[in-house]
C-alpha cells in the first residue's frame, strides 16, 4: 500500500492544483439565498444555526459510524454487546486489532490485495495508455471500428458479464489455461476498462499533432515520443486513471469472490466476509477498520485531486 | 490553436501517404522504404501498441458478451461438452419462484434508491452550497463513506441493525421512536439495505450536484429575487431547471448501478428473510455457484443485460447530444 501511494503523488499537482484551486476558492458567487439577507443580525443568526445543524448532522451521519467502528474494536468482548452501549470504551484495548491481525491472517490478505491492485494498476497504465496512444495518434487500420467496439462495452454493465467472464478465466480460449486463484484473473480483465481507455484517448487527442511530429523530425521513435512527450503532458489524466484503477480493485467484491476459492489467495474484502461468521465481534470490527485504512488514507492524501476530479466530471456532462 | 492547426492539417496527408520529406535526412540510414512498405511498418507499429489492450477487450469483454448469449441456450457444465437445449434454460428460470422475487426486489430496490438517493444528496448539496465556511471539511466528510470498502460498510451496518447489540435501535429508543426489525423483517429488510447503499454511495452524488450548483449564474437568482420570488420559488424555478440535465444523468447512472446490487444483500441478509432481498445478480451468483447451473445463470445474465443495456444506451445517447 505504501508502494502504490507515491507514484500518483507526483502526477496530478502541476496541472490539477490550478484547477482545484479555483473551483472551491471563494468565488463568492450568488447562490439561492442573497448575501444581503445574511448580512443582518437575524440573517447571521439563521446562517450560523443552519451551519451548526449541518455540522452536527454530518458528524453524526458520517463520522460517528467511523468512530463507533474504531472504538468498538477497542472494547472488551462483553462491553461491545452490552445494551445500552457505552459511548466511550470503559477499558481501551488493542487486542481487537492485534487478534484480527493474527487470527484472520490479515497480512496475507492485505498483501494479496496489494498485489492484485498494483498489478491491475500497472497493466492498465501500460496497456490502456499504449492502446489509447495508438488509437489517438497512430491511425491503425480499422481504428474507428475498434474504438467503437470498445466504447460499446461502456453500455454493457460489468456485473452482467461475470459468469461468462468467469468461464473464460477458468479455461482461457486457445491456450486452455486455468487462471482461477491467480492474480492474473484480476489483472487481465482490469485492462479491458473502456472508461479509463477513453479518458486517456480523449486527453491524447488534445495534444497537437505538430508537437509529436517535431519529436519525430528530431529522430524520436513512436515509443520514445510516447514516453518523453505524451506521458509527461498527461500527468493529470494518468493520476485520475491510477486512482480509479486502484480503488476499483481494492473495493471489488463479487469478482474476487468468484475467482479466488482458495482462502490463501483471497483479497481482504473476500476474506472479511468469509471469516465474519467465525470470529468474535471485536476481532471482526478490528479487521474492518484495518481493511479501511489504506483507502481512507489514500483519500485523505489525494482528497483535493479526487474531489476536483469528481466535480470536474460533472461539468463535462 | 487556430494558427497551429493550419500547418498540421497540411502535414497530415503527407505523412499518411508518402514518407515525410523533412524527416528523411535521418532515417536514410535504414535504406529507402517504398510507400507501401512504409505503410505496413506504420501499421505494425500501431498494432504493436494496440495489441495488449485489444486482446484484453476481446477476451474479457467482447467474447464473454457473445458467449453469455450462446450459453443461455446450452446445458453447460464446466469440463464436459455443452449441449444445445433451446429455451429450456429460460423456461426453467421463469418457473423458479425466486425469479419473480429477485426482479421484484431489484426493481423495488432501484426505485427506493432512486427516490432516497436523489432527494437526500440534492438537499444536502443545496444546503452545502449556501454555507460559506468549512467547505473542504464537508466535502471530505461526505465522501468518506465512499472510500470505505463496500464490504466493510455492509458489515458495519449489519452490526448496526443487529437486534441485540445494534446501534440503530438504540438510537431510535434514545429518540423515543418505535424500534424496527430492520434486516430481520421481511417487509423492512429491503429498505434497510437501501439505507446502507445510500449512505455508502451518496458522497459522489453530492459532490457532482455541488459542482453543478456552482455553475448556475448568480444573475438568475438576483433577477428572480427582484421579481419577488421566495427562496423555495428560486429553487423550484432557477436551481432545478438549471441542473435538470445532470439530475437526469445521475439518476440514470444510479439505476444502472443499483440494478446490479449484490454486496449488500449477500453480506447483510443472504437474500432473506423469505427471499425478500434476493436480487437478480444474487440469483445469477446462486445459479452459477450453488446450483452449478451455468446455462440458467447465463439466461438470467442475458435478461439483466438487455434491461441494463437499454438504460445505458439511453444514458450514452443523452450525454452525446450536449
Amino acid at each position: 500500500m505504501t508502494r502504490t501511494a507515491p507514484p500518483p503523488a507526483q502526477k496530478p499537482p502541476a496541472v490539477r492544483a490550478g484547477k482545484s484551486g479555483d473551483a472551491p476558492a471563494e468565488r463568492s458567487t450568488r447562490t439561492v439565498v442573497s448575501p444581503l439577507a445574511l448580512a443582518g443580525r437575524r440573517g447571521k443568526a439563521a446562517y450560523w444555526s443552519v451551519f451548526a445543524l449541518v455540522v452536527l448532522l454530518f458528524a453524526f451521519a458520517f463520522l460517528f459510524p467511523v468512530y463507533w467502528m474504531v472504538t468498538g474494536a477497542m472494547k472488551p468482548p462483553e462491553e461491545v454487546v452490552r445494551t445500552p452501549p457505552t459511548l466511550v470504551p470503559e477499558q481501551w484495548r488493542t487486542s481487537g486489532y492485534t487478534d484480527a491481525w493474527d487470527l484472520m491472517r490479515l497480512p496475507t490478505h492485505l498483501w494479496n490485495t496489494v498485489v492484485q491492485a498494483t498489478g491491475a494498476w500497472i497493466l492498465q497504465i501500460v496497456f490502456c495508455t499504449a492502446a489509447a496512444y495508438a488509437l489517438s495518434k497512430l491511425r491503425p487500420a480499422f481504428g474507428n471500428i475498434i474504438l467503437g467496439g470498445i466504447l460499446a462495452t461502456l453500455m454493457v454493465p460489468v456485473q452482467a458479464l461475470v459468469v461468462p467472464k468467469y468461464l473464460t478465466i477458468a479455461d482461457m480460449p486457445l491456450i486452455h489455461v486455468n487462471l482461477l486463484n491467480d492474480p492474473l484473473a484480476i489483472w487481465l480483465p482490469a485492462v479491458a476498462n473502456a472508461f479509463n481507455l477513453y479518458l486517456l484517448k480523449r486527453f491524447f487527442d488534445q495534444i497537437p499533432r505538430d508537437v509529436l511530429e517535431a519529436a519525430e523530425i528530431d529522430g524520436a521513435g513512436r515509443l520514445r515520443t510516447l514516453w518523453s512527450i505524451v506521458l509527461p503532458l498527461s500527468r493529470p489524466v494518468l493520476g485520475v486513471v491510477s486512482i480509479f484503477a486502484l480503488v476499483a480493485v481494492w473495493q471489488d467484491f463479487l469478482w474476487p469472490l468468484m475467482v479466488f476459492s482458495d482462502t490463501e489467495k483471497q483479497p481482504i474484502s473476500v476474506a472479511l466476509v468469509q471469516l465474519s461468521q467465525n470470529v468474535p465481534l471485536t476481532v471482526l470490527i478490528g479487521a474492518m477498520v484495518i481493511a479501511s485504512i489504506p483507502m481512507v488514507l489514500m483519500f485523505l492524501v489525494f482528497q483535493r485531486h479526487i474531489i476536483a476530479g469528481i466535480s470536474a466530471g460533472s461539468t463535462k456532462g | 490553436m487556430k494558427t497551429t492547426s493550419q500547418p498540421a492539417a497540411q502535414a497530415v496527408p503527407r505523412s499518411a501517404g508518402t514518407p515525410p520529406p523533412p524527416g528523411d535526412a535521418r532515417p536514410a540510414g535504414r535504406g529507402p522504404l517504398g510507400p507501401l512498405r512504409r505503410k505496413i511498418a506504420d501499421q505494425a507499429t500501431a498494432y504493436g501498441f494496440l495489441i495488449g489492450g485489444l486482446l484484453c477487450f476481446i477476451l474479457f469483454s467482447w467474447y464473454p458478451a457473445v458467449r453469455s448469449v450462446i450459453i443461455a441456450f446450452q446445458k453447460y457444465t464446466p469440463g464436459s461438452d455443452p449441449e444445445w437445449v433451446g429455451t429450456a434454460n429460460f423456461t426453467r428460470v421463469f418457473q423458479d419462484p425466486e425469479f419473480a422475487a429477485a426482479w421484484r426486489n431489484t426493481l423495488t430496490f432501484t426505485v427506493l434508491a432512486l427516490v432516497i438517493g436523489f432527494a437526500i444528496p440534492f438537499l444536502m448539496a443545496l444546503v452545502l452550497n449556501e454555507l460559506r465556511h468549512a467547505k473542504a471539511f464537508f466535502r471530505v466528510v461526505v465522501y468518506l463513506p465512499v472510500m470505505i470498502p463496500p464490504v466493510v460498510s455492509a458489515l458495519l451496518w449489519k452490526w448496526f441493525y443487529d437486534p441485540g447489540a445494534g446501534l440503530a435501535n438504540e438510537v431510535l429508543g434514545f429518540l423515543h421512536l418505535p424500534t424496527s426489525n430492520w434486516t430481520n423483517g421481511a417487509d423492512t429488510a429491503l429498505v434497510s439495505l437501501v439505507i446502507v447503499a445510500t449512505w455508502a454511495n451518496m458522497g459522489g452524488t453530492v459532490l457532482i450536484y455541488l459542482a453543478a450548483l456552482q455553475g448556475i449564474p448568480g444573475e438568475l437568482y438576483e433577477a428572480a429575487e427582484l421579481d419577488g420570488a421566495s427562496v423555495w420559488q428560486r429553487v423550484r424555478h432557477v436551481t432545478i431547471p438549471q441542473t435538470r440535465f445532470i439530475i437526469l444523468m445521475l439518476m440514470l447512472l444510479q439505476v444502472i448501478a443499483t440494478m446490479q446490487v449484490f454486496t449488500e444483500p449477500f453480506v447483510i441478509t443472504g437474500g432473506g428473510p423469505e427471499n425478500s432481498t434476493v436480487t437478480v445478480l444474487y440469483l445469477i451468483y446462486k445459479y452459477a455457484f450453488l446450483y452449478n447451473d451455468f446455462g440458467g445463470a447465463s439466461a438470467l445474465s442475458v435478461m439483466l443485460l438487455l434491461v441494463l443495456s437499454a438504460f445505458s444506451a439511453l444514458y450514452l445517447r443523452l450525454t452525446r447530444t450536449d
